[in-house]
């Protein structure tokens, strides 16, 4: 494989992208139009309020010889009847689906939860005898109304679990935490698109790939290359790499327009860079879905039309539209969609297990994906 | 890196059969081309010639027979053959959102020509193809004729050992014509080899130093365009062509 015909492949391809206006059009307008008018329509919706209930993760440490307590105080987040509550065995478990935005706030029972509340029954008058602790509590800020409301309410569960008091008119010997925040600005039903719109983009390459492959087989273009001691590798390798060229623009176009229409990623540059590369990985499959549709059909003109075989499932499975988890998790682009709504809209570091899992199940897909588009089109997409 | 191969004939042909389903294209053709030579191939539309140089160009596989290309056998080193062969298909292939010049420095890039060599060349070739001026425009603007020589100068970009050229003036004006020849005949002099296949008389007859005719896949007749016509007291090859095969080579285009 010789550098300068790849170099030259690949410039061909791109000077393809932006001088044929339908190509244009297809990868750099529509993804552009779509964030625009996305951003327009839904930027302005907030992400909803009213009589909802809010999900607390309990993770119960207690090791006391009074588990009662902590029944009791479970008991007492569900009768608020604004709270329910989903239990933990551990507090990582926990904090990644706060990360991850299934649950809105954790609370953690300290090992001697019930010793605290048995001590200070015992001895309500003599704090130098209570047995001291701290319930630890984080909440997902992304909710400003999580945010505000959870941590008083806890309070007053753990009062009323005391005391069967509902005011806290006393020192306890429990007091909670300051709560943890995952920082986070309001988000808005845009910010929830933004994710899948990456995605999007990237979808619709198996149609560009499609098109560029049977149109060039159409007019004689690959047998032209075909004269020259240039291998089938390395055409279809120039395909790949131009791709990715437009697919890594798409993404950038993406997030610049989405940014500009108020999108605020709550993650680092290291965060974005690793979005990047996970979208990279979709745009590698498409590449593949591109090269097995150009092989199956005759004509440009079918191209288009097999191509959404590939692009539809995808499109309405694993973007924004929302459908059930298990359905979406045929198609790469669901695990694209859900570790970048993990990386941008709730903050989750790299290392989350879940973003990790999501980049390893669309890197798999989209080689294998790639590899299986190169041998069909090698077999019977030439012509 | 190129290696050279030792051969005693530019082309070597033996035998050769081509099938497609129940259609013999070619039909155990036998020939030899000599390295420096204008080799003729006439023929009406249909007769087997340009099957026979996508044979040789590495582009088909022959179903039975053998050929060699500068030494190399075309079933099993067409990559070296690829390496060292221009070829100017019949119907111009050309990447319509790319300039002419553009495309000409293409196929130099898959030859892996030097970028200055690269430039030189491709000016030379456009100026001489009269195409200096409009090279900048994209080739989905050109003229048919244009497009023509785009097409040529693409195959000839990277000075082939062999140049294939399939009819190589279809729809060029008179002027481009000539200019085509006058380059045609550039090529002998500079010791390379032509395989020129055309369905014009006098394009054969003032090129080819020798003519092979061609009809149904078979070869019936292989000479001098002088000895052919003296052969069969004809004044010139289409006659010999009607003496032959009693029809004419353009009725059939």
């Amino acid at each position: 494989m010789k550098l300068q015909r790849l170099r030259s492949l690949v410039a061909k391809d791109l000077k393809r992208v932006v001088r044929e206006p339908a190509n244009l059009f297809m990868a750099i307008i529509f993804p552009l139009i779509l964030t625009v008018a996305f951003g327009a329509a839904f930027g302005g919706i907030g992400s909803g309020s009213g009589d909802i209930s809010y999900t607390v993760g309990l993770v119960d440490l207690d090791a006391s010889g009074s588990p009662e307590w902590a029944e009791a105080f479970r008991d007492g987040i569900w009768a608020t009847g604004a709270l329910v509550v989903a239990e933990y065995d551990d507090n990582e478990t926990a904090h990644d689906d706060l990360l991850q935005g299934s649950i809105d706030a954790i609370v953690v029972l300290p090992e001697d939860f019930g010793d605290s509340i048995d001590s200070f029954l015992e001895h309500p008058n003599d704090s130098g005898l209570w047995v001291n602790t701290t319930i630890g509590l984080a909440v997902d800020q992304g909710s400003m109304i999580v945010g505000a409301a959870v941590p008083p309410m806890i309070m007053q569960v753990l009062a009323q679990t005391i005391s069967e008091s509902q005011a806290m008119t006393f020192s306890l010997p429990l007091e909670i935490g300051a709560p943890t925040q995952v920082a986070s600005s309001r988000l808005t039903q845009f910010d929830y698109m933004v994710p899948g719109l990456f995605s999007y983009a990237a979808i619709f390459l198996t149609m560009n790939v499609a098109l560029a492959f049977a149109s060039e087989r159409e007019q004689g273009l690959l047998r032209r290359i075909n004269l020259t001691p240039t291998s089938s590798s390395e055409v279809i390798v120039s395909s790949v790499l131009s791709n990715i060229a437009v697919g890594a623009f798409q993404v950038a176009l993406v997030y610049g327009a989405s940014s500009l229409m108020g999108f605020r990623a709550q993650s680092s540059v290291l965060g974005v860079a690793y979005a990047f590369t996970i979208v990279l990985f979709l745009v590698l499959c498409n590449v593949g879905f591109g090269l097995i549709t150009a092989s199956l059909v005759k004509s440009s003109g079918a191209a288009t039309g097999i191509s959404f075989i590939f692009i539809l499932p995808q499109m309405f499975l694993g973007t924004f539209v929302p459908v059930s988890q298990e359905m979406a998790r045929f198609v790469p682009s669901f695990y694209v969609t859900d570790a970048l709504t993990s990386l941008f809209l709730r903050g989750a570091p790299l290392s989350s297990p879940i973003i990790m899992n999501d980049l390893l199940v669309v890197a798999v897909v989209g080689v294998a994906t790639v590899a299986v588009g190169i041998a069909v089109f090698q077999r019977f997409g030439r012509g | 890196m190129t290696q050279t191969q030792v051969y005693d004939h530019a082309i070597s042909v033996m035998d050769l059969v081509k099938r497609f389903e129940d259609v013999t294209a070619v039909d155990g053709l036998s020939f030899d081309v000599e390295a420096g030579e204008i080799f003729g191939f006439l023929g009406p539309n249909g007769a087997g010639k340009s099957t026979t140089i996508n044979i040789l160009s590495g582009l088909l596989e022959p179903t039975s027979g053998k050929a060699t290309v500068l030494g190399y056998d075309v079933r099993s080193e067409s990559m070296r053959i690829k390496e060292r062969i221009g070829v100017c298909p019949q119907e111009p292939s050309f990447f319509p959102y790319l300039s002419g010049r553009e495309n000409v420095e293409l196929i130099a890039d898959l030859h892996l020509m030097p970028k200055k060599e690269r430039r030189e060349r491709t000016d030379t070739l456009l100026d001489l193809m009269g195409l200096g001026e409009t090279a900048s425009r994209k080739v989905g603007k050109y003229s048919g004729g244009m497009i023509r020589r785009t097409s040529l100068a693409m195959a000839l970009v990277h000075e082939p050992e062999i140049a294939f050229l399939d009819e190589p003036t279809v729809g060029m004006d008179p002027q481009s014509r000539r200019a085509t020849w006058d380059l045609i005949r550039s090529l002998k002099e500079r010791g390379r080899t032509v395989i020129l296949t055309t369905h014009y008389i006098e394009e054969a007859e003032a090129l080819a130093d020798r003519v092979g005719i061609i009809d149904h896949g078979k070869l019936i007749a292989l000479d001098t365009p002088r000895a052919l016509m003296e052969e069969h007291g004809a004044g010139n090859l289409e006659e010999v062509f009607i003496k032959l095969t009693g029809r004419r080579i353009r009725e059939e285009i």
